[in-house]
């Protein structure tokens, strides 16, 4: 025989799975979230979110093939989850320019100058939020009342965000029973009648993007779940100790981006912890942090500082929390 | 709930193609080469020298040391050449090469198909016919069964555990076995029992093979202390540590052997050819080869004598099918790639498979999103993607603290790998180093 043949060593089969197919489905998960931020701001949210991700894409494409000049991954759909990321975490208002500035900053400091996918220790759509929330506080805490196709963006009529309305509240030293009378009911919140980001709002949406997720394996349930647990739990004591001075735990797990972040931003592979034991600390912590700031802290809105924290804390986890190895009990 | 190990494990698409076929005998080919290293442990000494004239079942090499094992002729003719040939570890080899004249077996070998259930000798005369008739593992590894057979000192061997589980995709060499020869296995595992002293004795049979699952369970009705298990298909369920974890819920020790949680693992080959050597007096001379692939034309089972050049049994099935990229020795997931089809078929070849070349190229490696996959599914609760990187950072001493030396080499973590990093591969480096590093210190 004198055809040539391939010897390569073992295993001679591969799954099929991709990093290109896991992002495809982390887009798809993302679908029903962007269809009610559409339902619910019309045409601003169409805008915010094609600027972000196709700015993330332009970006990534760039810098790598002008700055790093290699071959550039745009294909692998990970530029384009942070860009979508990005734009769910943003007020349907946020002005295009404002948009591409926290791209630029999500993909060029947040990823690329770590060494792009894989090496980044920060979700790179957090660094680009917390980048505009930072430098442009105004913008980024007017939320336009969700009116459908109708939302106007140049009326100054802002809805507050339900957190706004109970650290403010908590702030002119209220009771929690005035202040709950302003609140959304917690049926509302969760299909997204309130101000607030234009990804974050709709709960239902997003909790059908976590079905998906697991039912295609993308992610497990330990990071989500163990985020929500632990904020219904320290929230529940609260609330149970002082019901005048506290929301309910209902209420803060639907409310904010707590949804958003844990489910779509907590997971990020490449910044979250490597085992199931130590997924579940950094879920507690993301959660202990989220509530901390909440309630005692300058803002209404925790999540984005508790992961971005948390991701710190992801190298540490990983060298101390190791998986059970086969038969390391006997040894003992 | 059927039984399987709990930690790991991957599902690869079963591809059993050739399930239904029943075994055929090979046509005997016009020359042979037998490798004198067809096990772990030291290879055999030729016993023949070119011009001798040799008896199919005569003994050509002789066990060398405690690990090591007997080779005999699996044919009649003349040698023509003692020398070195490029087996399928893909190196060259002390192999003897005798041209076939005709098929004349040594008398004393019983031919006959009939049944002998009876076992009239006593286990250590059972342990001595094992290592005269060069029996070696046949699920791939090929470590001399006798070995397997007497227990160290200090240590008490309480079951038998016979591996039916057959897990690779493709392979059915097994399962073809199992239906045909049922009876002779199970006599086979009886005699490993008497030879260790146990009474107890498992099969464990993955569900994807109910008719040989329903077979043994009613064979095993007239054996007392033997019983069948339906395992739940999951690869690698035919590493020896998974099934003992499976059927027992032990497990061994890291860097142990089975024998420290009283286990003893064999294959259902191995216990027909415990079977045939001390009940028939025949020698391992053939097997049960299965050549298939998704363009084969008629995938099979093939009866070979040890020896026959691949090239013949692939002819047999249909010949190599056009787009043909990757031949492999053994199962899709361990099986090592031939780059030869030449080379001969040895002790420890379960299959012969042919890889469209489509599916023989390794796609593009991605950089590591640390997506923790590959810890997910490592049956031995191992970091594959941190190993890979110690391996690459060449820190050999954070390698052996972090278990490389326990991997199997299942390659269940490039399998799953989203990346396609070749994990598996820098594991195999990292293990190379590390292993030199602690004989270096001994």
């Amino acid at each position: 025989m004198n055809k040539l043949i391939t010897v390569s060593p073992s295993p001679h089969m591969h799954s099929g799975q991709s990093t290109s197919k896991l992002m495809t489905h982390v887009l798809i998960a993302l679908i029903p979230a962007f269809a009610a931020s559409v339902w619910l701001f019309g045409w601003s949210s169409i805008i915010v979110v094609s600027v972000a991700v196709s700015s993330c894409l332009i970006f990534e494409f760039l810098i790598q093939k002008f700055l790093l000049k290699k071959e550039t991954s745009i294909s692998d759909g990970s530029a384009a989850v942070t860009g979508a990321l990005l734009a769910f975490s943003l007020p349907a208002s946020t002005p295009i320019g404002m948009v591409m500035i926290g791209s630029l900053v999500a993909i060029g400091i947040g990823k690329m100058s770590f060494g792009g996918l894989g090496n980044n220790p920060f979700n790179p759509a957090l660094v680009g939020r917390v980048f505009l929330f930072i430098s442009f506080p105004v913008q980024m805490t007017s939320w336009p009342i969700p009116k459908g196709f109708e939302t106007s963006l140049v009326d100054a009529i802002t809805a507050p965000t339900p957190l706004e309305i109970v650290k403010e509240g908590m702030r002119i030293s209220e009771n929690m029973s005035s202040v709950v009378s302003n609140l959304p009911s917690n049926m509302e919140v969760f299909c997204g009648k309130m101000g607030g980001s234009l990804g974050e709002i709709a709960a239902c949406t997003i909790l059908a993007g976590f079905l998906y997720l697991l039912i295609t394996r993308v992610i497990s349930w330990h990071i989500p779940v163990s985020i929500l647990t632990t904020v219904a739990v320290f929230t529940g004591i609260m609330w149970l100790i002082d019901p005048t001075a506290n929301a309910n735990p209902g209420f803060h797990l639907l409310s904010g981006g707590l949804l958003l972040g844990s489910i779509f931003m907590a997971t990020d592979y490449v910044t979250s912890p490597m085992t199931h034991k130590g997924m579940i600390i950094f879920g507690v912590g993301i959660g202990l942090i989220t509530v901390i700031i909440r309630r005692f802290g300058a803002y209404p809105e925790g999540i984005q500082f508790a992961i971005l924290i948390m991701n710190a804390f992801v190298p540490l986890i990983n060298s101390y929390l190791k998986p059970k190895r086969f038969g390391e009990m006997i040894n003992e | 709930m059927l039984k399987t190990f709990p930690r790991g494990g991957v599902h690869p698409a079963e591809n059993k193609f050739s399930a239904g076929n029943k075994i055929i005998r090979m046509t005997l080919p016009k020359i042979v080469t037998i490798p004198l290293a067809q096990h772990l442990g030291v290879p055999a000494e030729a016993l023949v020298n070119h011009g001798d004239m040799v008896k199919t079942g005569q003994t050509i090499g002789a066990s060398k040391g405690f690990v090591s094992s007997n080779i005999h002729s699996s044919v009649t003719g003349k040698v023509i050449k003692v020398d070195k040939f490029l087996d399928s570890s893909g190196y060259k080899k002390a192999a003897v090469s005798i041209e076939v004249t005709e098929d004349e077996w040594l008398p004393e070998i019983d031919r006959s198909s009939d049944l002998k259930k009876e076992i009239i000798i006593d286990g250590e005369e059972i342990i001595k016919k094992t290592l005269e008739s060069g029996i070696v593992g046949m699920g791939g590894a090929t470590f001399p069964s006798h070995v397997k057979m007497s227990v160290p000192r200090g240590k008490k061997a309480e079951l038998v555990i016979l591996n039916g589980v057959e897990c690779e995709p493709f392979l059915t060499s097994d399962h073809r076995l199992m239906l045909e020869k049922g009876e002779e296995i199970l006599v086979g595992l009886r005699l490993i029992m008497k030879a260790l002293g146990v009474t107890k004795g498992m099969v464990g049979i993955e569900n994807n093979k109910k008719d040989a699952i329903d077979h043994f369970t009613q064979l095993s009705k007239q054996y007392p202390g033997i019983e069948v298990f339906a395992l739940k298909v999951k690869y690698p369920q035919g590493g020896e540590k998974q099934l003992i974890k499976a059927l027992t819920g032990r497990e061994v020790p890291s860097g142990g052997l089975p024998i420290d949680v009283g286990a003893v693992v064999h294959n259902v080959g191995t216990a027909f050819a415990v079977y045939e050597a001390v009940q028939k007096n025949k020698p391992l001379i053939e097997r049960v080869v299965t050549v298939s692939g998704k363009m084969v034309s008629s995938p099979s089972n093939l009866l070979t004598r040890i020896g026959t050049p691949v090239n013949l049994l692939i002819e047999t099935s249909g010949g190599i099918p056009e787009g043909t990229g990757k031949i492999i020795n053994g199962g899709p997931m361990m099986g090592k790639a031939l780059d030869s089809v030449d080379v001969p078929v040895m002790k420890g070849t379960s299959g012969i498979l042919l890889i469209p070349d489509k599916e023989s190229r390794r796609k593009k490696i991605d950089p590591c999103i640390r997506c923790s996959k590959c810890i997910t599914v490592c049956p031995m609760g191992l970091e594959p993607y941190l190993l890979m990187t110690l391996t690459e950072k060449e820190k050999f001493d954070r390698l052996e603290d972090e278990k490389v030396m326990d991997c199997i080499e299942c390659g269940s973590c490039s399998y799953t790998c989203p990346a396609n990093r070749p994990l598996l591969d820098y594991i195999r480096l990292g293990k190379f180093n590390v292993g030199q590093i602690i004989r270096n210190r001994k």
